[in-house]
């Protein structure tokens, strides 16, 4: 059934942002192709004992949904507005003042009206006000409210699986209504009637059983890692053999697994295992932890909370002193917020102190996780590295803040002191698209998928607006960022929107600064490209 | 269509209030019984609503963070912007319920005629919002010289500046007019910005154009149409003291003002209005960048079904070994 | 019911209790004050008179009083038109002095009850030399 997604850049950079004549709750939905992704299958669903287990397609006019799905929809409604005072408060007060209108990603790349964060939230009011206030109940469509039909389940589960939970709408709420916590909210009722997507539920499953997203068996782990320690043996002459699942090391590395995986994620995974060998850390990876990311927070709290035991669970088993984290954007909303809470207290640890500088996280004190860049500028702070930028020369960087650590906790400074250490030429992009205010690469929350990819590259066209507006000043060829999503999907977006532009982690350009003990000349960079002007000598 | 119901909607508790008053001889029932039961309806529905909030726990901690957090002794952190403590948290609700701080950083996304995005300052928002709501509260605290005996300390200082400009007899009060101005900017950008319109609601226009109603009397009742203030006040201070009476010659036009003021009152507790007391309950404002010095307690946290790790060295053992891993169980075989 | 948070809640509420109840507070107990200032038109000069009658009706001068002074003084100061005003066989001198306060002489018990009680601060006496009045 599926055409090719073929729309140029030009044609899908025409966007209309006014909205149709026509009202919202008289536009019904429509499923455009290359805009949604394929339902879950019902072998994942039914491995993670979620309800509903069947094999269905959104594009499909019977959702097989269970006889009382609406009582269930509302039923689960009234349970959340019990259990979040988020939640509840803002179906309640938000006054339509339309600051949030034009920050949505989706939105701005998009044009359609009910990606307005405000918007995608007045569709689930509209239900709320219907079956949970007095006025709705009384005025009817006259208050905006209506009836839970399957056209307006569909159109809620359609624009549902349209946000990223970024949160930039959050940031210029007056009130700080986020719509990342309604999304997760409505996608746990859709979670209830069987209505996952695929690109979660077959993660999920794969994490709750194998232990990481992209399904690698502790044997692929061991023998990926190995791979990698070949190419940095090509690069730096120096053999590295790190342990697993090793009891009795002082740290635990958790690391998003598709860093593992796919490029450019793996020149990362390059950099932290070049960093941790220098440093001499008494560290080990865990195959049975061995994803940081978190799909199942895209799925239901207790979803995310299932996944995210593993990682306390071998922090337990192992006997580790802390938890050292990698570069993931979501993995670190988690982490941050939600770990302590879901699965702490981790009172079996000690607050985590930098091995090689002594300082104490206190930041961290109680969670006992830090997260890499704040290990990595605090070691470059007190010159523990020894790094030579210049070996980064051939690459104009800029910085790309990824949604969740920009805010979900505010990590800006570190990884941009990282950076500004180890690449002689950084431009920042323009002030409303980067810290606080970054833009998603619009392929966030599990919407990574291939099927849905005018989508992805709608959402993602404010960030690669921003990107080809430092291209064309600085010559930009290389964004950086912490994010393992951005680092698979950003690729694509700049194939895309701004050709020229590549995309690397921090710590694989870390990991090619850093000057190690006993190293060789370096010839290549961790891509095994060669270094310009240090080409081998034959 | 919600623009027009909100129109005639106001202007139908003006009828109502003014034939009420001027044929039917309803004063007792606007003037003493409908103020009474929206006072009551007011603090009573306002207290429900905020008790109801709190009826739902705030399972995690859950701050927008816009800032630098507090990590590393040497980084700055941006206290107002990603508070890590009490204090600096109340810094940042000061900024955001009193400066309106949100609105003042709001942007302006535009498409340049070359299909780029550009993004502009936007303060208009900002402006007339915060105008908006402290001239309402200036005219408030200048109604209080009808609410109590003997006037407050700040009645005189506020009226000398806001009728700073002795502008006519009575004398101009700016408020008055500011308040009149920003609320019909905030009406009319509901109907000229495409997006804004489209989200509209008729729970949107109708507190606005309650509003505008409310300020039109007043100021018909201040500049033109004169009331004996003297026979207001006996009525206001009838009220407050439990002791109502209706005093002979006070025009219609005021009990149409303060049954249009009635009815807000009442509406209050209804509405979206509440973002008054939901701002300082939002847990994306009002907590501490704290998760990972100090856990948060989910009360309604509960076990869940997890792989452990048994289950999956049982499910990988020979692989693990295989690769040099190890494991718990040595020997053992398909859990055996 | 449980409510979370439930100091801070309550603390919240009160506040805002208060602040919504104030008026009520202010008023409790001060019963006498919601009764209305007795002014005294029982001066020599309107005894004297058959027709107790102002320029204009009770009601509307009660409402209204500010305004015919506004627009006496204009036409006095700012236009020289001092011609006297004509009521019913009547002529008032447009004068606050001279035309009111000729039979309103009692400043205290007419002017200020109730201009206090609706705390206004008129502002003729800053260029009008205050009546020296006659305590009894």
């Amino acid at each position: 059934m599926a055409s090719k997604f073929s729309a140029t850049p030009e044609e899908l950079s025409k966007i209309d942002h006014n909205p149709p004549k026509k009202g919202w709750m008289d536009t019904p939905v429509e499923f455009k192709e290359h805009t949604f992704c394929w339902g879950a299958k019902g072998k994942n669903l039914a491995a993670l004992e979620l309800p509903n287990a069947r094999d269905w397609s959104p594009a499909d006019e019977d959702w097989k949904l269970p006889e009382n799905w609406q009582k269930i929809f509302l039923d689960g409604m009234k349970e959340r507005l019990g259990k979040y005072r988020s939640f509840r408060l803002f179906m309640d007060i938000c006054v339509r003042c339309g600051a949030c209108a034009d920050k949505c990603h989706f939105f701005i790349g998009g044009g359609d009206p009910k990606n307005m964060p405000v918007l995608r939230a007045e569709l689930l009011r509209s239900i709320y006000r219907r079956y949970f206030t007095v006025s709705g109940r009384m005025f009817g469509r006259a208050a905006r409210a209506r009836d839970l039909t399957i056209d307006v389940l569909k159109e809620l589960w359609y624009y549902y699986y349209q946000c990223t939970e970024c949160r930039r709408c959050s940031v210029f709420c007056p009130y700080g209504i986020d719509q990342a916590e309604i999304t997760i909210i409505g996608r746990e009722l859709f979670n209830l009637l069987g209505l996952n997507i695929e690109w979660i539920a077959g993660p999920v499953a794969n994490c709750y059983r194998v232990g990481n997203h992209v399904g690698l068996e502790p044997h692929t782990i061991t023998s990926s890692v190995e791979f990698f320690c070949d190419d940095i043996e090509d690069v730096t002459g120096i053999r590295i053999n790190p342990t697993f699942n090793r009891k009795g090391a002082e740290i635990l590395f958790v690391a998003p697994s598709g860093d593992l995986f796919a490029d450019p994620g793996t020149y990362t995974a390059m950099g932290y295992l070049m960093l941790f060998h220098e440093l001499g850390l008494d560290y080990t990876w865990s195959t049975y932890a061995s994803e940081g990311g978190n799909f199942g927070f895209f799925t239901s709290n207790e979803m995310g909370k299932r996944l995210n035991a593993k990682i306390y669970a071998e922090a337990k088993r192992l006997g580790v002193k802390w938890i050292l984290g990698g570069e993931c954007g979501h993995m670190w909303r988690v982490l941050h917020q939600y770990m302590d809470t879901w699965n702490g207290p981790a009172d079996f640890m000690e607050v985590p102190v930098s091995p090689i500088t002594g300082t104490r996280f206190e930041n961290a004190k109680s969670t006992k996780m830090v997260h890499i860049a704040e290990f990595t500028a605090d070691l470059i702070k007190h010159g523990k590295l020894k790094l030579d930028p210049s070996r980064n020369n051939h690459l104009n960087v800029t910085w790309h803040d990824s949604c969740n650590p920009s805010r979900a906790m505010g990590l800006l400074d570190e990884p941009r002191y990282v950076l500004k250490s180890v690449c002689n030429n950084f431009y920042e992009m323009p002030e409303n698209t980067i810290r606080e205010k970054t833009f998603c690469c619009g392929s966030g929350t599990g919407l990574n998928a291939s099927e849905n990819i005018e989508l992805r590259m709608r959402g993602g066209f404010p960030r690669a607006n921003a990107v080809k507006h430092v291209r064309d000043a600085h010559g930009v060829n290389m964004m950086s960022c912490i994010c393992a999503i951005d680092r698979a999907t950003l690729k694509a977006l700049m194939e895309y929107w701004v050709p020229d532009v590549e995309i690397s982690g921090l710590h694989e350009l870390v990991g090619n600064a850093l000057i190690m003990k006993g190293e060789k000349e370096r010839t290549l960079d961790l891509r095994l490209v060669p270094l310009p002007g240090k080409a081998a000598k034959e | 269509m919600r623009i027009l119901f909100s129109f005639i909607a106001v202007l139908a508790l003006v009828l109502i209030a003014y034939a009420g008053v001027k044929t039917a001889n309803l004063q007792f029932l606007f003037g003493v019984v409908v103020p009474y039961a929206a006072i009551a309806l007011f603090i009573c529905g306002f207290i429900y609503r905020v008790v109801k909030w709190g009826s739902s726990p705030v399972p995690f901690c859950i701050p927008t963070t816009r800032g630098q957090q507090k990590s590393l002794p040497w980084i700055a952190q941006n206290k107002l912007g990603n508070p890590s403590n009490t204090m600096e948290v109340i810094g940042r609700m000061f900024l955001e319920v009193f400066l309106f701080r949100s609105l003042f950083l709001n942007t302006k996304t535009e498409m340049t005629s070359s299909n780029r995005v550009v993004y502009g300052s936007e303060k208009f928002l900002w402006l007339a919002s915060i105008t908006f709501h402290y001239t309402f509260l200036i005219v408030l605290l200048r109604h209080t010289e009808f609410f109590v005996p003997t006037a407050p300390f700040f009645l005189d200082i506020i009226k000398s500046v806001d009728g700073f400009f002795e502008i006519g007899l009575p004398r101009l009060f700016l408020t008055g007019a500011v308040l009149l101005a920003s609320t019909a900017y905030l009406f009319a950008r509901r109907l000229y910005i495409p997006q804004v319109r489209y989200i509209s609601l008729a729970a949107d226009y109708f507190p606005l154009v309650l509003i505008i109603g409310i300020a039109i009397t007043g100021m018909l009742m201040r500049y033109v149409y004169l009331t004996d203030l003297v026979s207001v006040k006996v009525l206001a201070l009838g009220l407050l003291s439990f002791k109502p009476v209706i005093p002979e010659g006070i025009g219609p036009i005021f009990y149409v003002h303060l049954f249009l003021v009635s009815v807000l009152l009442a509406y209050f507790p209804l509405s979206k209005l509440m973002h008054m007391g939901g701002v300082f309950l939002s847990p994306t404002l009002n907590m501490a960048n704290d998760s990972r010095m100090t856990r948060h307690i989910n009360p309604w946290n509960y076990p869940v079904h997890v792989h452990t790790y048994e289950e999956y060295e049982d499910d990988f053992r020979e692989k693990m070994i295989g690769a040099g891993i190890p494991v718990e169980k040595e020997g053992v075989v398909n859990g055996k | 019911m449980k409510i979370y948070n439930g100091g801070k809640i309550f603390i919240g509420l009160l506040v805002f209790a208060v602040l919504a109840a104030s008026p009520f507070i202010f008023n409790m107990g001060k019963s006498k004050t919601a009764e209305k200032p007795d002014i005294r038109i029982d001066t020599p000069e309107i005894l004297k008179l058959e027709d107790k009658k102002c320029v204009a009706p009770r009601e509307q001068m009660r409402a209204t009083h500010m305004k015919v002074l506004d627009s006496w003084r204009d036409a006095v100061v700012r236009n020289d038109d001092r011609s006297p005003v004509l009521v019913s066989g009547r002529q008032y001198d447009k004068s606050l002095q001279n035309g009111c306060m000729k039979c309103h002489s009692n400043k205290e018990e007419f002017c200020d009850k109730c201009h206090a009680y609706v705390e206004v601060k008129p502002t003729c006496w800053e260029c009008h030399i205050e009546p020296k009045e006659k305590k009894s």
